[in-house]
């Protein structure tokens, strides 16, 4: 079998699944549980001076009948108080001496910093995560993204925490910023170990419409909070891409965001992660998905022949390019396999409405028809078909011609007028404008219905 | 024993007649309207014989609005709710549905449906008026799905509107035909008194229209008179022995089940003779009110039956066992049946020929006619001009105008007999064709 287990900055842990620093992670309790059911290593809930939180705390984003697509809270740090929650962390260290226990830490002086790092590595913590990514509530008190958000302040912090910490430190780091390598190279300046992202992004998940009040409610009102969950993937692996790739960074990456599934967690380790940190799912459905995230972690080693972690390591990252360095002679076109239609007929709408009118309906059949001359190869048919492997994008270059943005432009053979030739639109077809008005079938109401039409009423 | 005991009770009747499509909760809703594609150009719509947008009306129920999924079901359907519970919808929308192309499960489009229409009806939403008063009047004969589409349409466009409706009650098959696990008399009952509510029609129960004085009195009264008249009685088969106590029609029988619920008299052993919808009705009503044996008899093979395919097989699930290629000789018995005499029978050239001697007696002490309901024919006749044709049904033109133009048609007597739908459809059209007849 393959071997799972992560040496993370000098932090060890049985494999690289982590609960993130989050209300998964608020107990002594919580932690030897999700231990027992398979966890590798637990960010500690937040440490410092405790708080004081509100009621109600959490929104969700639903889509459709799936609940919980995003996810966001109002939650503060921790709201015990500290000598109960390094006495538990002792406790854990106790019974789970191999697995990684992290103190996160948020506090406001040097003094303080200082205190709580000596008091938590007496405790027995692994090693430290900074938070500096909480972007609500402890923020307007200078804390949390706050600091994130001011990588000279972030710099000087980490300094304070190097000053006395004997265990490795991670800085986490605030997605509320333009430039996450900023803070990110800031950490690395004061010489932290390791770097963790992204923290919750901020965010308001939904208005209540009948009582004009954002989620979550509190006493008829509320609060931008912090947005993670499924929906966040996408935002937090082109963070991690982006620290991963930039030269100054060089440090251990711990992913965080949307991460539910040994893919989801494959895919934070392609773009540079060597841990992952897992909160929303285990807050949605328990500490018992470990059980797969192992299972088709192990599985996908033994299928790719990688025999440790750091065998995929950033493997995508060499593949994650510039736009200007991609190869414009690379054409491919969609396929529709007839066989497999179900005559749907979405490919055909989205592509006549939200793309390039490069499908056609036919008659005798509801199986509609690429007209290859139009398609672009955007992809957007593969996505919206609800059949797998109905819609395909076939190659349609012979692999020979290599032409990137770059090169064009190093050519001087790029469009730099508003009318210019060179433009890549410019020999498309596009229907007339006015062959958009004589086409019933767009409006979704034909048949009988939209025979009859719908009495204007005039009523009494 | 049989599969169901006599229900005694309206909570025994209830149980042995549980919905076949119970009404939704808002969950269910939410999970089976967050399956639908949206297709484009959507096959379920032009299956419905009244054209709903259906892709339109699950997507309001996805996004909350229910009342908006209300009202496009009703602009195109007025029996929004029935329809949702009767229509055969494997064979109408939810056989149209594309998931069927991909081996998932279809929309549970008549279910949706229903969760729409009846949130309104409940709430009683208010979704149409009538229309501006244009001085015009229309009798409309018959409260079925036909004539009730047809005031519903007619008032919209300003017509005063009076129905006349022989029966105490209205939706006419809905209430007085069709079989009690498809919808409950209260459902039914429900969106008539909805209906009316916000269209604002005249019903006049117990008020036939039988003979050519009353037509007479119509014709002077009224600038249209609409015909949602339906079908009549059971056919006789002419058999010896018809018309001996405990043989009955169908259409009887199903209508006393309604009306008589857990009361209903059924026998110990019953024969339906037919093989079509209502035939399997009857058989599935009468297993379930108790029968402990319900022989189902049809001249010609199993698949040779006019009834959808999930309609045998619901009567089936009930313990009603198939005698196929026979033809019943004589009804049996003294008062009361005691049995029927068949003769099995052979299809040669696509006619059904009797097998000489192989007569037979099939003990019952029940015998069901589910053989057609005969037409109109002799009322009919006293409309001047009015022409049917060969089988007896209403002629009219695309927008229910008969040969009599005072006259509109639509349902059953006109198409038939078809599913409430067709009614629902055709009546919506030629309340439009009297208002193009009237604006003239």
């Amino acid at each position: 079998m393959p071997d799972l287990s992560i040496n993370f900055a000098g932090i060890t842990s049985p494999n690289p699944f982590w609960l993130a620093s989050a209300p998964p992670t608020n107990s002594g309790y919580q932690v030897m549980k999700a231990f027992d059911a398979g966890w590798g290593g637990a960010v500690w809930k937040t440490l410092g001076v405790p708080v004081i939180n509100v009621s109600s705390r959490y929104g969700g984003v639903n889509y459709r009948d799936k609940r919980l697509v995003g996810f966001n809270n109002i939650e503060l740090i921790s709201d015990r108080p500290l000598a109960d929650n390094l006495r538990e962390i002792s406790e854990v260290k106790k019974r789970f001496p191999e697995h990684a226990v992290i103190a996160s830490l948020m506090v406001q002086s040097r003094q303080e910093w200082h205190d709580i790092v000596r008091q938590s590595q007496d405790a027995g913590a692994d090693g430290f995560e900074l938070n500096f990514g909480c972007p609500h509530g402890m923020c307007e008190r200078g804390m949390g993204s706050a600091v994130g958000q001011e990588p000279k302040v972030l710099q000087m912090i980490v300094e304070w925490v190097m000053e006395v910490a004997q265990k490795p430190v991670i800085v986490k780091l605030t997605p509320n910023i333009s430039d996450i390598t900023e803070p990110a190279m800031a950490a690395r300046r004061a010489g932290a170990d390791a770097i963790s992202l992204i923290n919750t992004i901020q965010s308001i998940v939904g208005v209540d419409i009948d009582h004009f009040a954002p989620y979550p409610i509190v006493d008829g009102q509320g609060t931008n909070g912090g947005y993670c969950g499924p929906a966040v993937k996408p935002i937090a692996l082109n963070m991690v891409k982006n620290c991963a790739q930039h030269p100054d960074v060089r440090l251990p990456i711990s992913g965080i965001g949307g991460i539910e599934n040994w893919r989801d967690a494959v895919e934070h380790i392609l773009l540079g992660a060597s841990s992952v940190q897992v909160c929303t799912a285990a807050m949605h459905f328990g500490f018992g998905i470990i059980r797969e995230m192992v299972s088709g972690l192990e599985q996908y080693m033994v299928e790719k022949n990688f025999q440790t972690i750091y065998d995929f390591v950033g493997k995508a990252l060499p593949n994650v390019r510039h736009w200007e360095d991609l190869n414009m002679k690379y054409q491919v076109k969609a396929h529709i396999h007839e066989e497999k239609c179900i005559g749907c007929q979405l490919c055909y709408t989205a592509c006549e409405d939200g793309a390039h009118q490069a499908i056609r309906l036919q008659a005798g059949t509801r199986t509609p028809a690429i007209i290859e001359e139009n398609c672009v190869g955007c992809n957007l048919c593969s996505l919206v078909c609800p059949v797998d492997e109905c819609i395909t994008m076939e190659r349609h270059d012979d692999g020979t011609q290599h032409l990137t943005w770059k090169e064009r432009t190093a050519a001087g053979n790029i469009p730099t007028t508003f009318n210019d030739e060179l433009a890549g639109g410019r020999h498309h077809w596009v229907p007339e404008p006015a062959a958009a008005l004589g086409k019933e079938r767009h409006k979704t109401l034909p048949g009988k219905a939209r025979a009859l039409g719908v009495i204007e009423h005039k009523t009494e | 024993m049989a599969e169901f005991s006599t229900p005694t009770t309206a909570q025994e009747f209830a149980e042995n007649f549980a919905q076949l499509k119970p009404n939704m909760s808002r969950n269910e809703a939410l999970y089976e309207s967050s399956r639908c594609l949206f297709c484009f150009d959507a096959p379920c719509i032009t299956a419905c014989p009244s054209g709903i947008d259906i892709p339109q009306f699950i997507r309001q129920i996805n996004s909350g609005n229910v009342t908006g999924s209300a009202r496009t079901i009703y602009e195109a359907n007025y029996f929004g709710n029935a329809c949702g519970k009767v229509c055969p919808t494997e064979v109408l929308c939810e056989g149209a549905c594309v998931y069927n192309l991909q081996d998932v499960k279809p929309i549970e489009i008549g279910r949706l449906q229903s969760y729409a229409t009846t949130q309104a009806i409940a709430e009683n939403k208010k979704l149409f008026a009538p229309g501006l008063a244009n001085g015009k009047r229309v009798a409309v004969i018959g409260a079925g799905p036909a004539g009730i589409s047809a005031a519903c349409e007619l008032r919209a466009l300003g017509y005063e509107v009076v129905v006349y409706e022989a029966k105490a009650q209205p939706s006419g098959l809905t209430l007085y035909g069709v079989a009690p696990y498809k919808i409950t008399n209260e459902e039914a009952l429900a969106e008539m008194a909805y209906l009316q509510g916000q269209f604002g029609y005249e019903v006049r129960y117990h008020a036939p229209i039988t003979g050519r004085d009353d037509l007479a009195a119509l014709e002077a009264e009224y600038d249209a008179i609409f015909l949602g008249i339906g079908l009549g009685h059971t056919s006789a088969l002419g058999l010896p022995g018809e018309d001996r106590a405990n043989c009955v029609g169908a259409v009887e029988f199903i209508e006393a089940l309604r009306q008589r619920q857990a009361g209903t008299p059924v026998g110990r052993m019953v024969v339906v003779l037919g093989g079509g919808n209502t035939a399997m009705d009857a058989a599935s009503e009468a297993a379930r009110l108790g029968a402990e044996n319900v022989v189902l008899a049809y001249r010609r093979g199993k698949d040779e039956m006019g009834a959808y395919h999930f309609e045998y097989d619901l009567a089936k699930g009930v313990g009603v066992r198939g005698l196929f290629n026979v033809a019943p000789l004589e009804i049996l018995g003294d008062d009361y049946v005691t049995g029927v005499r068949f003769i099995r029978t052979a299809v040669a050239d696509g006619r059904v020929q009797e097998v000489p001697g192989t007569e037979f007696t099939q003990p019952c002490d029940m015998v069901i006619k589910a053989t057609g309901q005969a037409k109109q024919t002799h009322f009919l006749h006293h409309i001047p001009g009015l022409e049917l044709d060969n089988r007896g049904r209403i002629v009219a033109d695309a927008v229910g105008q008969t040969t009599n133009p005072q006259y509109f048609a639509s349902g059953d007597a006109r198409n038939g007999g078809a599913e409430v739908v067709n009614a629902a459809a055709e009546a919506k059209v030629a309340a439009r064709g009297i208002h193009a007849f009237l604006s003239k």
